[in-house]
């Protein structure tokens, strides 16, 4: 198969394994670790199409993982910080539970 | 002649690897260096246990081991026949697996730190362009099988251990990485090799090791205490705070997992002190000109294991810290310490040569480390311990 | 494509898939590591090294450890009841979750014979990196070092305990 390919297949099933995990769990955490699984497939893409593109040494797609590793670092803690504190109101962290507007 | 005592190794390795054929030789060498690795630190740990036993006894004014052969230099033998041999006991109720898999990802990871270091001229595993940032990433691969290890023994006294040892880590993680990032700024690379190649001139006989500099001193200070903090460390041992919460996140480890613990604690510290003589101590370079000709290997090993007899010093000297001291240390004052260090790096580069840039860099570093402990100090945080008793 | 490709891809498949089926929620985040340690081996088979070692700094060092943090304070480390792992919308996401994966499989088999094959691989020093980052790359670094420091007070006013009364 052409390497290209294969990592961009990788990519594409990690990314929907992710998106099911987001979708169809009920756990708050859960749904931030499909985000990141998501997230990661994404970086994979940019990373490959760096390697295999025609101007590796212009560094655009490495530069572009190194910012969306730094966002995602970003995202998680926010993210994490906001399921504690809903925790802290609710007591729970089932998101089919959390469905009023009114802490 | 002195040339090859100081390349006697890597000669070593080339004679040995030559009756192979061609092919074979490059992967025969690797097998051969990592076999090394993994047998010389063991080897170091049993040497270092015995000297941490013996020394401590001294301090505390008691004999420590002395029964097991001559003054007692048989003991480590003894303990590892002994652990080897004991029950391996893991708790009804634990996660098997996690159990068994924590102590594994330890001794792997802090292992895996060494095949970046340079113990020696052209002694190296791999010499990478990102070798330091290799180091941090296998270093902060040891902080999730500590917290394995303290989850899967469903002990709460292990999952208290595995939660203070990661909140510790963490927190002293951002410390360690930015003290090293003045080297970088200052050698302009990320590679141990070439780190250490910049320390090695001489002027006047007296070498240029980065610790003789005012950000490399302060850079140096503090990544000896986040070094301390990052291996659990007394004064920095609240994970395993014996009087408090048993043996933390190994409470329920006997037999050869603990003595993989308990290995892969002190082959984590040899991996940093030996990161810290690389960056801050020069490496394999001798500390003056006229004793170049010792070996160089002779010269790290020698610096580890000071940097060893330095923390069993510490230990024996410092009493525990409490978690709410040990955080605030980290976050107000040791790290608001290394960003000011950086800025004294920056402007060090752009002052040029001269005494004057010596005289500004010194003067900031005094005035801000002088500044913030007085007001630390004042605030009552970084003082004498006050005890307060369960209400 | 070499052996080790396959050999790295399934486990990061296996660890990706592990951390959003399993049950116990701390087993699914040392799925998710082991989905992150695989990203990074991938990183380094595509000669990017720094990126690589990264993943596992920023990842398994910090992330994973936040995520551990986050179960062990919200007590969701017991194992749930297994009527409520997933919401009652399962198939609808599973359902597109799989048209996605389909709709993207089947670009990139289409795209695949196009797609250029072997190339010399790019020898980028760190040292490139850091003068792209300073150079061209100025301004995006100055924005997500305001992002991070944004995000830093954000999570923990998000997560600081509020006093008694003040609601």
């Amino acid at each position: 198969m052409n390497p290209l390919a294969g990592y961009l297949l990788v990519a594409a099933l990690l990314f929907a394994i992710g998106l099911a995990g987001a979708l169809t769990r009920r756990n708050a955490i859960l749904v931030l670790i499909g985000i990141e699984l998501m997230l990661n497939a994404a970086n994979l893409n940019l990373i490959a199409f760096w390697r295999y593109g025609s101007h590796p040494e212009a560094l655009t797609g490495m530069m572009f993982a190194i910012f969306s590793i730094a966002v995602a670092a970003a995202e998680a803690a926010v993210g994490l910080g906001l399921v504690i504190s809903i925790y802290r109101h609710t007591r729970t962290t089932d998101l089919d539970q959390m469905n009023r507007m009114k802490g | 002649m002195l040339e090859k005592a100081d390349q006697i190794f890597v000669l070593l390795l080339h004679w040995l690897v030559g009756f192979l054929p061609a092919g074979w030789q490059h992967g025969a060498g690797v097998v051969l260096c990592v076999a090394t690795i993994v047998l010389l630190y063991p080897a170091l740990f049993a040497i270092a246990v015995l000297l941490e036993r013996k020394g401590l006894g001294r301090m505390q004014n008691r004999y420590g081991p002395n029964r097991v052969g001559l003054f007692g230099i048989l003991q480590p033998v003894a303990d590892g026949i002994k652990s080897l041999t004991k029950e391996d006991i893991v708790p009804y109720k634990a996660d098997a697996l996690v159990h068994f898999m924590a102590p594994l990802v330890l001794v792997v990871a802090v292992f895996m730190g060494f095949a970046v270091m340079p113990m020696g001229r052209n002694m190296v595993l791999v010499d990478m362009d990102a070798s330091l940032l290799f180091f941090f990433a296998m270093g902060a691969s040891t902080e999730l099988s500590i917290f394995m290890a303290g989850w899967s023994s469903r002990n709460k006294y292990s999952l208290l251990g595995a939660m203070r040892a990661m909140a510790q880590m963490i927190s002293y993680e951002v410390p360690l990485l930015l003290s090293s990032v003045v080297i970088v700024m200052m050698t302009g690379s990320l590679s141990l090799v070439k780190i250490v190649e910049a320390q090695n001139h001489y002027s006047w006989g007296l070498p240029h090791w980065y610790v003789f500099t005012p950000w490399g001193f302060a850079g140096f200070v503090m990544f000896v205490i986040a070094s301390m903090a990052e291996t659990n460390r007394s004064p920095f041992d609240l994970p395993e705070g014996e009087s408090e919460i048993v043996a933390g996140y190994f409470t329920e480890y006997s037999g050869f997992k603990f003595a993989l613990f308990f290995l892969g604690e002190y082959v984590g510290m040899f991996g940093i002190s030996g990161l810290g003589a690389t960056l801050f101590l020069g490496g394999w370079s001798a500390p003056f000109a006229f004793l170049s000709w010792v070996p160089s290997w002779i010269w790290f090993f020698a610096k580890v294991m000071a940097w060893i007899c330095f923390f069993i010093w510490v230990r024996g000297t410092l009493p525990r810290l409490r978690q709410d001291q040990l955080m605030n240390f980290a976050w107000k004052f040791v790290l608001p310490m290394t960003l000011v260090n950086l800025m004294v790096a920056a402007l060090w580069r752009f002052m040029g040569e001269g005494l004057l840039r010596w005289v500004v860099c010194s003067a900031i570093v005094v005035v801000v480390y002088a500044v913030m402990g007085r007001v630390e100090m004042r605030r009552g945080r970084l003082g004498p311990r006050s005890y307060r008793y369960a209400e | 494509m070499s052996f080790a490709f396959y050999v790295v891809a399934a486990l990061t498949l296996a660890g990706g898939l592990a951390a959003v089926l399993l049950k116990n929620l701390v087993h699914c985040a040392l799925a998710l590591t082991v989905a992150f340690a695989g990203l990074a081996l991938l990183f380094l088979q595509l000669d990017a090294q720094f990126v690589g070692f990264a993943q596992i700094l920023v990842y398994i060092g910090a992330v994973a450890i936040l995520v551990v943090f986050a179960i062990l304070l919200t007590r969701a480390s017991e194992t749930p009841k297994s009527s409520e792992i997933f919401s009652r919308t399962w198939l609808a996401g599973l359902a597109l979750a799989a048209a996605v994966f389909a709709v993207m499989g089947w670009a990139v088999l289409q795209a695949a014979p196009g797609l250029p094959h072997v190339i010399a691989a790019p020898t980028v020093t760190v040292q490139e990196i850091g003068a792209a980052l300073m150079g061209r790359y100025v301004l995006p670094l100055e924005i997500v070092a305001l992002l991070l420091t944004a995000a830093l007070i954000g999570a923990v006013i998000v997560a600081m305990h509020e006093k008694e009364g003040a609601r």
